[in-house]
C-alpha cells in the first residue's frame, strides 16, 4: 500500500507543475486513479471532511411529485447557505439541517432566478464552509463526487449521499422549450453520473481532492428523447451573482416603510388581473391581462409569473402590491416575468390607464 | 499535451497491464488495475444468475460456503418455489433448493447442489465500510448473462446506516449500505463487494423515480453483518421474522431520545424500562436518534437478547432485552406464500421534514426482476420447459411445511444438534428411570434433584418440593422463586429420554447469543404441556449449556445455565448448574453426579 500512496505524492508534485503551466486536465485524469489505487483514506478522508459544508433544505413542497427538500452547501462561517432557486423555499422560513443535526430557521437573503440560484442565512456561527473563492476549474475528464441530499435519503444528523463521476464536457446549456426547460443559459458541468435526483439541486460538486467546482441543478428532462441531464453550474459563473445577493441586490426584504408616493401604481392601473391568493404566499401569475393596458401594451402574458419588479425580487401576490405601492403611478417600471422556462423582461412606461 | 497524456491514460484502460507502450503511465496505475482485474476475477468464481425454475425471470446470488450454501433476495426467489436454476461463471448451471427466508430483510438462503467445492465470498465486515469506499457490484442486471458471466458495475458507497422505509409489504431495509455502483432490475440478490473483494452486502433496491427502472445512482445493499446475525436462522430452514424491541422511543425537548410507549407484556418492561427513560445504547451502539434505534433493532432476529442501556434520574442501567417478534407468524406465511409478491408502488412515506422522524422522502423500491422491455428474457441457455419436473435432487433435499422454507434442513438440524448431545451423554440405552442430581449448593450444603416421567423432586438444605407433570406444566412452577425449576429440568430429561419425535413439537430455532457466551449458539426450541423450552447448544461440541422454559410467551422464563462440563464414566456432565429467573438468581449448583437410573 505504500508505494502507491508515494507515487500519489509524486504525482500531486507533477500536478503542482503542471498547473503552474496552465494544463490542470491531464493531472486531474492521472492524480485520481492512483488515489484509487491508494484505496479508501483518499475518498473516505475527503468525504467525512466535506459532509460538515453540506446541509438539507426543507421547505414548501410535498405533493404531486414535488420534493419538500433541496441541498444546499455552507459559504460563510456565519451561515450563508447556497442553494437552487425554486418552489422549495417558496415558503415564509425554510428548514436547514446542518450535518451534526442541528435545525435552523433560515431567512432567504435573496436569489438570482435566471442562475437559480438563492443565498439564505441562518442565524449561526463558526460554521464549516467553503470558500467560493478558492474554488477550482474543471475540465471535461476531471474526476468529481457530488454532494447532495438526494431522495431526501439522508434525515436529521445523517451525512448526506456521494457519488462519483467524469466531467464530461463543459458546455453552454442549450435550454429551449420541450428541451431541458430551464431560464438558464450559462455554461454548466455535465456530469457522466446521475447526480440530478430529487433533492440534489443545491449540493456540491467537488474534485477528487474536496474542491468545490460547482453546486448541482434541477432535474433537467429532454421531452422529446425522455434522457434526463446531469449538470452543474460553475462556481465561476456563481462568484459575482452571489457577492450581488450578499450586498442586497436584487434584494429580498420588503423595506419597511420608506417615503411611499403619494398618488402609487396600483395592479388595476397596469391592467394586470392576478391569481385568487389561495394561500399567504400564493405565487405571483398573471391571471389576466386587460385589454389595451399598460402591461398588455408591453407584452405581459396570462400565466407569466411575476419574479422581479424593479430588481427586487417578488415572492407573492402580496408582495407584489406592496411593492407597487413604493412606485409612483407615472413612473416606468421594469418587470422579470418567467414565461415557461424563460426570463423575460419588460418596461411599462408611464403606466396611463 | 493534454491530449496525449488522457490518451495514454486510454490506453492504459484497454491494454492488459504490463503490456509495452504505456511507458508513460504511471507504474502505480498499471499495477492498481492489475491488482483490480485479479479481485473482479477471483471475486466473479462465487457469483450466482438466479433463473426462475419456471424459466420466468430472475435475478443472482453469490456463494457463501462450498457446500453450496449462496444469499439472494427474497423477492427473487418468491415467485420461483421452492427451486432454482443458478449458473454460475464455470458456465455450468446447477439446481438449486430453496433454504431460509426472510421477507423482511428481503434475503433468502439457497443451497445449490451437486458440489462440495463451490467458490465461495469471503464475507467482510461492513461496519468497518465507509462512504467513500470503492466497491463493486456483481450480477445478471438485465438477466444479460446468458454465458452466465456476471456483469460488474464499480462505484462508491454513497451512505451507510441508511433507514429505508417498508414500501407497502413487509421489506424494511435497516442499516443498509448504499451505493453509486449501477444496480438495476436482475440485480437484485447479487453481491456487493468491497475494493477487496470481500462480500459486504447483498443488493436489492434502488430509488426510482419517474426514470423509470433503471439505476439512478442510488442503490441499496442489506449489509452483510445483518446477514450473518440472520444465516443461523436461514439455515434451520424457517421463514424468520425480525423483531421489535417492545418500545417506541422519540426525541424529547432536549433532543434525548426517550421511551415514549412501551408495551406492558414486553420484555423491556419487565426488565424495568418506562416512559421517559433516555436510551443510551442498544446492542453495543451508541443511540443518538430514534432512528439509529430502528436501525440497530432491524438487524437482529427475533428472540435475540441484547444488551440495552438506559438512563433515569442520572442513573444509568445496563439491562438485557429478549427482542419480540415483530410480524404474526400468519403475516410472514402470507407474504411468503402470498400470490407474487413484487412491491413496485409502495404506499408514499410518511411526508417529510427536517426533524427526521418518520420523515425519508425516498421512493425507493425492491427492484422487481422484470427486464425493462418485456417479451426479451433470455432464453434459458438448456430450453427448459414451461413446467419443468422437478429434479430428483431437489425432491431428496426438499420437506414442505407450513411455516417453514423448507423443512429439510430444520429436521437435519434437529437431528444433529440432538444427536450429539446425547451422545455426549454417553449410552442412554436401558436408563429410561429416574435421572439423579446431587451436589452441593453455593452455601457448601448438600442438594439432591431426581427427575422421572412423573414428575420430579427438589431436596435443598432448607426445603423439600416436589412436584408432578400433569397436563399444563405452567400450572406449578416448583420450586418457589425459581420461575419453575423442575418443569424446566423434567423438560431436559424428557429431550434426552423421548426423543426428537416422542418429546412434543420441536424445531431448531437457528444460532443466537446466549448470556455469559461468546460467539452464538445452537438453539433448539421445544414445546410440551403448554411451555416452551429453549434448548442452547455449543456449536462445536453439541453440549448443553443453557435452558430456559418460558411458561407464557409474556413472562420471564426459569434459566438453568450448565457449564464445567467433565468426563465422568465416559459421559459428559456438567459440573454447575446456575438457576435465574428475572433479574434474581434462584441458586448456583455444584454438581458432584449425575446419574441415570436403569428402566423402572
Amino acid at each position: 500500500m505504500s508505494r502507491p500512496i508515494r507515487a500519489h505524492k509524486e504525482i500531486k508534485w507533477a500536478a503542482a507543475l503542471l498547473v503552474c503551466l496552465g494544463t490542470v486536465s491531464a493531472v486531474d485524469w492521472a492524480g485520481p486513479a492512483v488515489a484509487r489505487a491508494a484505496s479508501r483514506d483518499s475518498l473516505v478522508g475527503v468525504l467525512a471532511e466535506l459532509q460538515p459544508k453540506i446541509v438539507k433544505v426543507y421547505g414548501a413542497g410535498g405533493f404531486r411529485g414535488l420534493e419538500a427538500y433541496q441541498s444546499g452547501i455552507l459559504i460563510s462561517e456565519r451561515g450563508h447557505v447556497l442553494t437552487a432557486w425554486s418552489y422549495v423555499l417558496d415558503t415564509d422560513e425554510p428548514t436547514v439541517v446542518l450535518d451534526d443535526g442541528r435545525k435552523f430557521p433560515a431567512r432567504l437573503v435573496g436569489a438570482d432566478p435566471q442562475l437559480e440560484i438563492a443565498v439564505l442565512k441562518i442565524d449561526a456561527s463558526g460554521l464549516a464552509h467553503f470558500d467560493l473563492d478558492e474554488a477550482v476549474d474543471a475540465t471535461a475528464g476531471t474526476r468529481v463526487l457530488a454532494l447532495s441530499n438526494l431522495f431526501g435519503v439522508a434525515a436529521a444528523g445523517e451525512p448526506v449521499s456521494a457519488q462519483h463521476g467524469v466531467v464530461s464536457v463543459r458546455t453552454r446549456l442549450d435550454a429551449r422549450r420541450g428541451t431541458f426547460d430551464t431560464p438558464y443559459h450559462g455554461p454548466v458541468y455535465v456530469i457522466d453520473a446521475m447526480t440530478n435526483n430529487p433533492g440534489a439541486a443545491g449540493g456540491a460538486l467537488v474534485t477528487f481532492e474536496g474542491r468545490l467546482v460547482g453546486v448541482l441543478g434541477k432535474e433537467l428532462r429532454d421531452a422529446r428523447s425522455s434522457t434526463w441531464l446531469n449538470y452543474a453550474v460553475p462556481i465561476g459563473e456563481l462568484r459575482e451573482p452571489v457577492e450581488r445577493i450578499l450586498a442586497g441586490h436584487p434584494a429580498a426584504d420588503v423595506k419597511p416603510e420608506e417615503q411611499k408616493p403619494a398618488r402609487p401604481l396600483t395592479l388595476a392601473r397596469l391592467g394586470l388581473v392576478m391569481v385568487p391568493e389561495v394561500l399567504p404566499r400564493t405565487p405571483p401569475y398573471v391571471d389576466l391581462v386587460r385589454g389595451d393596458s399598460p402591461a398588455a401594451r408591453a407584452g405581459l402574458k396570462p400565466d407569466d409569473l411575476v419574479v422581479m419588479l424593479n430588481g427586487r425580487l417578488i415572492q407573492s401576490c402580496q408582495a407584489l402590491r406592496e411593492e407597487l405601492a413604493r412606485v409612483d403611478r407615472d413612473a416606468a417600471i421594469r418587470l422579470s416575468v418567467m414565461r415557461g422556462p424563460q426570463l423575460l423582461e419588460f418596461t411599462i412606461e408611464g403606466a396611463q390607464p | 499535451m493534454n491530449v496525449c497524456v488522457v490518451l495514454m491514460v486510454f490506453a492504459a484502460l484497454v491494454v492488459p497491464a504490463g503490456a509495452t507502450g504505456v511507458s508513460a503511465v504511471d507504474p502505480a496505475v498499471l499495477e492498481a488495475e492489475a491488482r483490480r482485474v485479479e479481485i473482479i476475477d477471483q471475486a466473479k468464481q462465487s457469483v450466482v444468475a438466479v433463473f426462475a425454475a419456471t424459466g420466468r425471470g430472475g435475478g443472482s446470488g453469490v456463494v457463501i460456503a462450498p457446500d453450496g450454501l449462496a444469499l439472494t433476495n427474497f423477492h427473487v426467489v418468491q415467485p420461483s418455489g421452492h427451486w432454482l436454476k443458478c449458473g454460475m461463471a464455470d458456465g455450468r448451471i446447477y439446481d438449486a433448493v430453496l433454504v431460509g427466508l426472510d421477507p423482511t430483510g428481503d434475503v433468502a438462503l439457497v443451497q445449490l447442489l451437486g458440489r462440495d467445492d463451490f467458490p465461495c465470498a469471503t464475507l467482510g465486515d461492513s461496519d468497518e465500510a465507509r462512504p467513500g469506499d470503492w466497491v463493486f457490484a456483481m450480477g445478471n442486471p438485465f438477466l444479460l448473462a446468458t454465458n452466465l458471466q456476471p456483469t460488474v458495475t464499480y462505484g462508491i458507497l454513497s451512505g451507510t446506516h441508511r433507514y429505508q422505509y417498508p414500501s407497502g409489504t413487509l421489506l424494511e431495509y435497516t442499516d443498509c449500505l448504499q451505493t453509486d455502483a449501477a444496480i438495476n432490475p436482475g440485480n437484485s440478490g447479487g453481491p456487493l463487494f468491497d475494493a477487496e473483494g470481500r462480500l459486504i452486502g447483498i443488493n436489492g433496491r434502488c430509488s426510482f423515480e419517474k426514470r423509470g427502472r433503471v439505476s439512478v445512482g442510488v442503490g441499496y445493499a442489506v449489509s452483510i453483518n445483518q446477514i450473518k446475525n440472520f444465516l443461523g436462522s436461514l439455515a434451520s430452514g424457517r421463514v424468520v421474522d425480525h423483531a421489535t424491541l417492545g418500545f417506541r422511543a422519540s426525541f424529547d425537548d432536549d433532543g434525548r431520545v426517550v421511551v415514549d410507549e412501551i408495551l406492558e407484556s414486553s420484555d423491556a418492561f419487565r426488565r424495568g424500562l418506562r416512559y421517559g427513560d433516555e436510551i443510551i445504547r442498544f446492542a453495543g451502539r451508541p443511540i443518538d436518534s430514534p432512528n439509529a434505534l430502528k436501525n440497530v433493532v432491524g438487524i437482529f432476529p427475533k428472540g435475540w437478547r441484547l444488551p440495552v442501556s438506559y438512563r433515569r434520574d442520572a442513573q444509568r442501567y445496563d439491562t438485557l432485552v429478549r427482542l419480540a417478534a415483530l410480524h404474526h407468524e400468519s403475516q410472514l406465511w402470507d407474504a411468503v406464500t402470498g400470490p407474487n409478491v413484487k412491491p413496485r408502488e409502495g404506499p408514499k412515506p410518511p411526508d417529510k421534514g427536517p426533524d427526521g422522524k418518520d420523515d425519508r422522502g425516498d421512493r425507493s423500491k425492491p427492484e422487481g426482476d422484470t427486464p425493462p422491455r418485456p417479451g426479451e428474457l433470455p432464453v434459458m441457455p438448456h430450453g427448459l420447459a414451461k413446467k419443468p419436473k422437478v429434479p430428483e435432487v431437489i425432491q431428496q433435499h426438499y420437506t414442505a411445511r407450513r411455516g417453514y422454507a423448507n423443512y429439510f434442513f430444520n429436521r437435519r438440524h434437529q437431528e444433529r444438534l440432538w444427536q450429539g448431545w446425547t451422545a455426549s451423554l454417553g449410552d442412554l440405552d436401558g436408563t429410561a428411570g429416574a435421572w439423579l442430581v446431587a451436589g452441593t449448593t453455593s452455601g457448601g450444603k448438600p442438594f439432591r434433584i431426581e427427575l422421572d416421567e412423573r414428575g420430579g423432586r427438589i431436596e435443598l438444605p432448607s426445603d423439600q418440593i416436589g412436584w408432578t407433570a400433569d397436563g399444563d406444566l405452567a400450572g406449578d412452577l416448583a420450586p418457589p422463586h425459581s420461575g419453575g425449576l423442575l418443569p424446566a429440568l423434567y423438560l431436559w430429561r424428557r429431550l434426552a429420554t423421548a426423543g426428537l419425535d416422542r418429546f412434543g413439537e420441536v424445531h431448531y430455532l437457528g444460532t443466537a447469543p446466549l448470556v455469559g457466551h461468546d460467539g452464538l449458539v445452537d438453539v433448539l426450541v421445544a414445546t410440551h404441556g403448554g411451555v416452551t423450552c429453549r434448548f442452547s447448544f455449543d456449536r462445536e461440541e453439541s453440549r448443553l449449556l443453557a435452558l430456559e422454559m418460558f411458561p407464557a410467551d409474556d413472562a420471564d422464563p426459569c434459566e438453568v445455565y450448565f457449564g464445567d462440563y467433565r468426563v465422568v464414566d465416559g459421559r459428559v456432565v456438567p459440573g454447575t448448574m446456575e438457576v435465574r429467573f428475572g433479574d434474581e438468581t434462584y441458586g448456583r449448583f455444584a454438581i458432584e453426579s449425575l446419574s441415570f437410573a436403569p428402566d423402572s
